[in-house]
């Protein structure tokens, strides 16, 4: 359908336009999922479990419902139950058996934080006095929080009766686990036998939260006639007009759903939690529900991503050839099934070239929230333990870490462990550009380390619609439906504007609601750019085609003898320089009479996404007394195909490396004895802050994605693979001490140090 | 019973009523809808919800409602002036120091409350400034960069 780009250079394409919803959002006039309200609406509030593990016997709501001002509770017998199977929704196999009991729990409470109940009232205070009069009787069960106890033949089994799927023959007993997974590529065995030496380790990762900082928050309003609008912060509103629909047992077109400016989501905004709570709300008291969440409760109840164990072996030959790679990934899932371990399993060894792989992965059940997405979901754990174990195969061969990269490199052609032969991939071009960096050439201080690692994500295509409306004047309304994270409104306008020959400043684009555009997958899998700009570029044609035409009309002559060239349309042929050559805004005022509004559509399910390597080199220094490691330096190197819009594609990099620095240092979520999480805010749950980070220095490495019409490859989510490998390496180099579980905090650090001094002396 | 407050916003005297235990953020948010400035946290972590309360910039959310009676209150909403915006806002634009804009609010008040103190800040002084203002999409590395040029500018450099 697109063909190849010819060159990188354009007009409009690779610019640094102020984006188009820049003045709302410098100037506190954007409306995020809180900032919008509505007249008569009530204050949802949702009742959550104290405890991490308990049978619900009973609740009862009287007592609160008799409360004055409160006009609706509800608890699990508002919504109907259903199967347990995987069924489509959108483009994703959902099993809405878990999430109907995510949304509200049935049988037990799973995790502390478990919504139970929900109130609607007329003021936020007699809401919270509600929720202290609804009385749960708990039978309090013993928990499990840890991913290897929660693997043990006598770990409390969170999913009563739960077996294992993927083993042969399946399990006689219910277990944690809910999937073993495999994917694997040659003989490893073999590929063992023919190194000269093996590395073999196991790493430790915490459950991290994607941390942005609007918490959920939505409005619900149902009619007496069973219409319905939601407002709400997501990465994806059909998704969630299909799950709402679904578990509120709605026709999906009784249900508009509004996407507001999002605050961040980093795939932590692909689930519904108060959604289907405040439709329901709605539903029953007919007023406009408002909900938002706390930080307490966007810690507690929305999802993290995994905590794992991971244990890697590789083999490698005394020129550097890894001959082969062998891990098993444990990764915790939540208490309901579905952690991101397969993919973990495909990306674990992807920067390679290698002929033999195994990669074994479980997805295993605990009393935590159940995971969700966050950039990249698998990956920065399984490449962070496999790119540590590289990096000491660097230091034992005496080679350079980028060379023995170099060597084994996937490449164009290179065959993946998890199926597919990779197109024009960029590993060995950012590699050669951290090679020759300022950075890595670089001295470095006292109590210093430089790390160095590679990364490796996915990028997805699938269902997109744009819209392009040709206004009277010439100028374009462009209508997406993938919501803007971080600057797609511009880089979709930027392709608009390339196309169309016009300038960028002519084109407004909007974000669409599921009633107004065709449908669009979430904003997720590095795709919003790549899709939406897909669709644009085909919407655009089709203005361009439908302009065409009417020129053709006016000069009463064949469409065919007219042509598209530099932003003007033309007689050709024959009729060459017989008539004006008219621009899009000659044609759109006579659009009337010439058949009516030019609309462009582009309704896609986009094909040929391409994935995205990268490159990230660390320096850090130790405080020998306190274990405290500090980010000196920091440079990002990625191929993202073209850049449409480098400062995007730049703040990409930056804030995945930021991300993954948190991760690496100090981010983790902590549980006490009782099954409860300790640091459920800002203060202890600590993100980086300014005053934590050098400037991230980064490096645009462009090779094209053939299969896209600009060259675009999803760019999002690799940023936040390398870090926690490169500062691992980093923190060897300052405090030569392997180490090999995160975070990689100060008490940790210092412990590990200690222990070395110990064991040397 | 509601208490009854009189304050200045942003060069405007307004009146509202609020409950005792309702904060200056929520007060703005809810009773003048003001929603330019943000909840991140309401405990004083994140920065999203910063203003200027008497020229002093605080978290409002740690701030009741009645404490600002009598008060001058600057928010985000007050920062432009008529067409134009301020070279804080106008620099985070040029350098995309924002990605989904949910902390711009709050870190352009911050910001701009450093710049009013020292207008020749060090990188590591708008570094620490900010360090209350958390922004999980940027790196900060383009938030730095734009202040310091807006500095520049502020001071004709």
């Amino acid at each position: 359908m697109q063909e190849r780009v010819k060159s990188p250079k354009f007009d409009v394409v690779g610019t640094r336009p102020v984006r188009p919803d820049g003045a709302d959002k410098v100037t506190g006039r954007a409306k995020y999922g809180a900032d919008h309200s509505v007249a008569g609406q009530l204050v949802g509030k949702v009742l959550r479990s104290p405890h991490a593990h308990a049978r619900i016997k009973s609740i009862d709501i009287s007592a609160a419902m008799a409360l004055p001002g409160v006009k609706s509770v509800i608890t699990r017998d508002d919504f109907e139950d259903q199967a347990p199977e995987f069924v489509p929704a959108g483009e994703m196999l959902v099993n809405y058996r878990d999430v109907i009991r995510n949304v509200m729990a049935r049988e037990k409470a799973l995790f502390e934080g478990h919504p139970v109940a929900a109130v609607a009232a007329t003021s936020e205070s007699i809401a919270r006095a509600a929720l202290k009069l609804i009385k749960v009787d708990y039978e309090i069960l013993p928990h499990v929080i840890d991913v290897i106890d929660a693997m043990k033949p006598d770990a409390p089994i969170v999913e009563d009766g739960m077996i294992t799927a993927g083993v042969t023959p399946p399990p006689t007993k219910p277990s944690n686990v809910a999937k073993r997974v495999e994917f694997s590529l040659g003989d490893v065995e073999k590929g063992f036998k023919e190194a000269d030496f093996i590395v073999e380790r196991e790493f430790n990762t915490q459950a991290v939260h994607q941390g942005y900082i609007e918490p959920h928050a939505c409005i619900a309003t149902v009619s007496e006639d069973g219409t319905a609008d939601l407002w709400t912060t997501t990465q994806g509103h059909w998704i969630v007009r299909a799950h709402c629909a679904r578990l509120l047992g709605w026709d999906m077109t009784k249900l508009r759903v509004i996407s507001s400016e999002i605050g961040g989501g980093f795939g932590g905004k692909t689930v519904v939690y108060l959604e289907p709570i405040a439709l329901a709300l709605s539903a029953k008291t007919h007023r406009p529900v408002k909900m938002v969440m706390s930080r307490e409760e966007v810690f507690k109840a929305s999802g993290p991503t995994s905590g794992a164990n991971v244990w890697v072996k590789m083999g490698v030959k005394k020129d550097g050839t890894i001959t082969a790679g062998e891990a098993v990934l444990k990764y915790q899932a939540g208490c309901f099934q579905g952690s991101p371990v397969q993919p973990g399993c495909m990306c674990a060894f992807a920067p390679y070239d290698l002929a033999n792989v195994k990669v074994v992965g479980y997805d295993v059940l605990s009393n935590r929230p159940k995971v969700a997405a966050y950039r990249a979901p698998g990956g920065p754990i399984s490449e962070y333990a496999v790119e540590s174990v590289v990096d000491e195969i660097a230091e034992k061969l005496g080679m350079c870490p980028i060379e023995l990269r170099l060597k084994n490199a996937a490449k164009e052609g290179t065959k993946a462990a998890y199926g597919p032969k990779f197109g024009p991939v960029g590993l060995v071009e950012c590699l050669e550009a951290a090679k020759a960096s300022p950075h890595w050439n670089a001295p470095l201080g006292k109590n210093q380390g430089r790390g160095i690692a590679a990364g490796f994500w996915f990028n997805i295509g699938g269902e997109t619609t744009v819209n392009l409306q040709l206004n009277e004047d010439g100028t374009l309304t462009l209508m997406a439906g993938t919501p803007d994270i971080g600057g797609l409104r511009a880089s979709l306008a930027m392709m608009a504007a390339e196309e169309l020959k016009i300038p960028y400043e002519k084109v407004r684009p909007i974000i669409a609601d599921t009633a107004s555009l065709g449908y669009n997958f979430v904003t997720g899998g590095s795709r919003s750019t790549f899709s939406s700009g897909m669709a644009t570029v085909e919407a655009a044609r089709s203005i361009i085609k439908q302009a065409c035409g009417r020129a053709a009309k006016l000069w009463e002559i064949p469409e065919d003898a007219v042509t598209w060239e530099g932003g003007e349309i033309r007689p050709a042929g024959d009729n060459a320089g017989k008539f004006q050559p008219m621009t899009l805004a000659d044609v759109a005022k006579v659009a009337g009479k010439t058949g009516g509004s030019i609309v462009g559509v582009g309704a896609i399910s986009a094909q040929g996404a391409a994935p995205s390597f990268g490159v990230h080199i660390a320096d850090t220094e130790v405080d020998p007394d306190t274990g405290k490691l500090t980010i000196t330096r920091y440079t990002v190197i990625q191929d993202a195909g073209v850049a449409i819009h480098p400062s995007y594609v730049e703040g990409q990099f930056q804030g995945g490396a930021a991300q993954g620095i948190g991760w690496a240092l100090n981010e983790e979520y902590i549980y006490g004895s009782d099954g409860r999480l300790q640091n459920a805010g800002f203060l202890d749950y600590r993100i980086p802050v300014a005053s934590d980070l050098p400037m991230i220095e980064t490096i645009i490495v462009e090779v094209p994605n053939p299969r896209h019409p600009y060259g675009v490859r999803g760019i999002g989510e690799t940023s936040i693979v390398p870090p926690m490998a490169a500062i691992n390496a980093a923190a060897y180099g300052a405090t030569r001490v392997r180490m090999s579980d995160l975070p990689l905090s100060p008490p940790r650090v210092l412990k590990a140090m200690k222990e070395a001094r110990k064991s040397a002396a | 019973m509601k208490h009854h407050v009189t304050t200045t916003v942003n060069g405007d005297e307004v009146e509202f009523l609020c409950e005792t235990d309702q904060t200056v953020l929520d007060c703005l948010r809810n009773e003048l809808e003001l929603t330019g400035t943000k909840e991140g946290c309401g405990s004083g972590d994140c920065g999203a919800c910063s203003i200027l309360l008497d020229g002093r910039l605080v978290c409002s959310c740690l701030v009741l409602g009645v404490e600002a009676s009598g008060k001058t209150i600057e928010t985000i909403e007050g920062m432009a002036k008529g067409d134009t915006l301020h070279p804080l806002q106008r620099k985070f634009l040029e350098h995309a120091a924002l990605q989904c804009g949910i902390c711009t609010p709050g870190v352009l008040v911050a910001a701009k409350s450093l710049l009013e103190r020292n207008p020749d800040p060090t990188e590591t002084e708008v570094r620490y400034w900010l360090a209350g203002n958390l922004c999980r999409c940027t790196g900060y590395d383009k938030i730095i960069r734009a202040v310091m040029d807006a500095a520049a500018e502020m001071r004709g450099a």
